[in-house]
């Protein structure tokens, strides 16, 4: 072959969005993509957003049309931040339930749910689960169609405190994990 | 097609392809997209190893490396993800639309023909058969914004100019384009 060197072209995706940066006005999120593209390619926020690549892209439309399309664009942003908010609500809202269940007389089970809102995958933390503790892990679903890990033997203690670290690391830290019997008598403890 | 899409539901299976099939597959993306040869031996290199993903509905994904790089459903012409249309925009055909049907697109709406006979918009002189795999650009920008099929002939959406042009496969921020492979 005569060239040596690739015929693709390596395109910067937002680190914000995802799209293109030509594209962020239409993903809801465009004060921070600006000030992320500002940081990490200043040569393309000058090809963007400078005064004059403004002006030329505004030439072609009327007044009133760039108002449109400003507030357009409001409009976008804010629904997109109050989708983010809701969600953030909804995950500091939920908590983990470690719920010790009893097998036989002298055996118990360890039932953790309500890990999904977090999108933790389910099966990949039972595989952790197993091989730390040494013992079964399985993944199934509950009575409302919710995902539960179900860890063979006692081992609600080190599951709290895993699952407090793994929560933690992700930054959720003010979730609470709930440790609960399936007896009348409940231990809560946060 | 890829409005609500996502790796937990709606994947059933990856299996590798075999090389005598991956043959088959290259060349018959060499016929559907003429321009491809120059580049094909780099989109999908001999030693490579190609994935076949069956998802619902009878759509494959056809995967390297964790990264798409064609989807086909039934037995279609194949369509390429957007993010090979971005690293390879010449090779595809493509058409141009009007700034103010981006909106209708990233939300997943067809084209209709007046989106490709406006102003802003920009059809090729040449004559593409309905059915053709074209990419999406957009009036002002870059990097394309969509990867659909042709409803009608593009000098038909010229003449006519009424109805729906191009069905969008995927397009910018769907569930093909979010989609994450281990």
């Amino acid at each position: 072959m005569a060239e040596e060197g690739s015929k693709s072209l390596s395109v910067i995706y937002c680190g914000v969005c995802t799209f293109p940066p030509e594209y962020c006005e239409f993903g809801g999120t465009l004060q921070k993509c600006k000030d992320w593209l500002k940081d990490e390619h200043p040569s393309v926020f000058e090809q963007l957003y400078s005064e004059d690549a403004l002006a030329k892209a505004a030439e072609g439309l009327s007044l009133e049309k760039q108002e449109k399309i400003e507030r357009e664009i409001q409009k976008l942003q804010a629904k997109e931040a109050n989708r983010a908010e809701k969600e953030l609500q909804k995950k500091l809202a939920s908590k983990v339930v470690v719920k010790r269940v009893e097998r036989s007389k002298r055996k118990h089970v360890i039932v953790v749910s309500g890990l999904e809102v977090f999108g933790i995958d389910p099966k990949k933390l039972a595989k952790t689960f197993a091989s730390k503790f040494a013992t079964g892990a399985s993944v199934t679903k509950n009575v409302e169609g919710k995902d539960e890990i179900v860890i063979q033997g006692d081992v609600g203690d080190e599951v709290e405190e895993y699952v407090s670290t793994l929560l933690e690391e992700k930054g959720l830290d003010s979730v609470k994990v709930e440790r609960t019997e399936d007896k009348p008598k409940k231990k809560s403890q946060s | 097609m890829f409005k609500k899409f996502n790796s937990k539901d709606d994947i059933h299976s990856r299996t590798n392809v075999k090389s005598s099939v991956q043959r088959g597959l290259k060349s018959k993306l060499i016929e559907q997209f003429p321009k491809l040869d120059h580049v094909i031996d780099e989109i999908i290199p001999k030693k490579g190893q190609l994935v076949v993903i069956k998802c619902t509905d009878r759509l494959s994904l056809y995967a390297m490396d964790n990264e798409v790089l064609f989807y086909q459903q039934f037995d279609d012409p194949f369509v390429p993800s957007l993010r090979l249309v971005h690293k390879f925009p010449e090779y595809f055909p493509s058409v141009k639309v009007d700034r103010g049907a981006i909106k209708f697109i990233l939300s997943g709406a067809n084209i209709m023909c007046p989106g490709l006979t406006s102003k802003g918009a920009a059809l090729p002189d040449e004559n593409f058969p309905a059915g053709t795999v074209v990419a999406i650009f957009a009036e002002g920008k870059e990097t394309a914004l969509a990867v659909g099929k042709l409803t009608m002939d593009t000098d038909e959406i010229k003449k006519v100019n009424k109805g729906m042009g191009i069905e969008v496969g995927t397009y910018l921020g769907d569930g093909l384009w979010s989609l994450e492979l281990e």
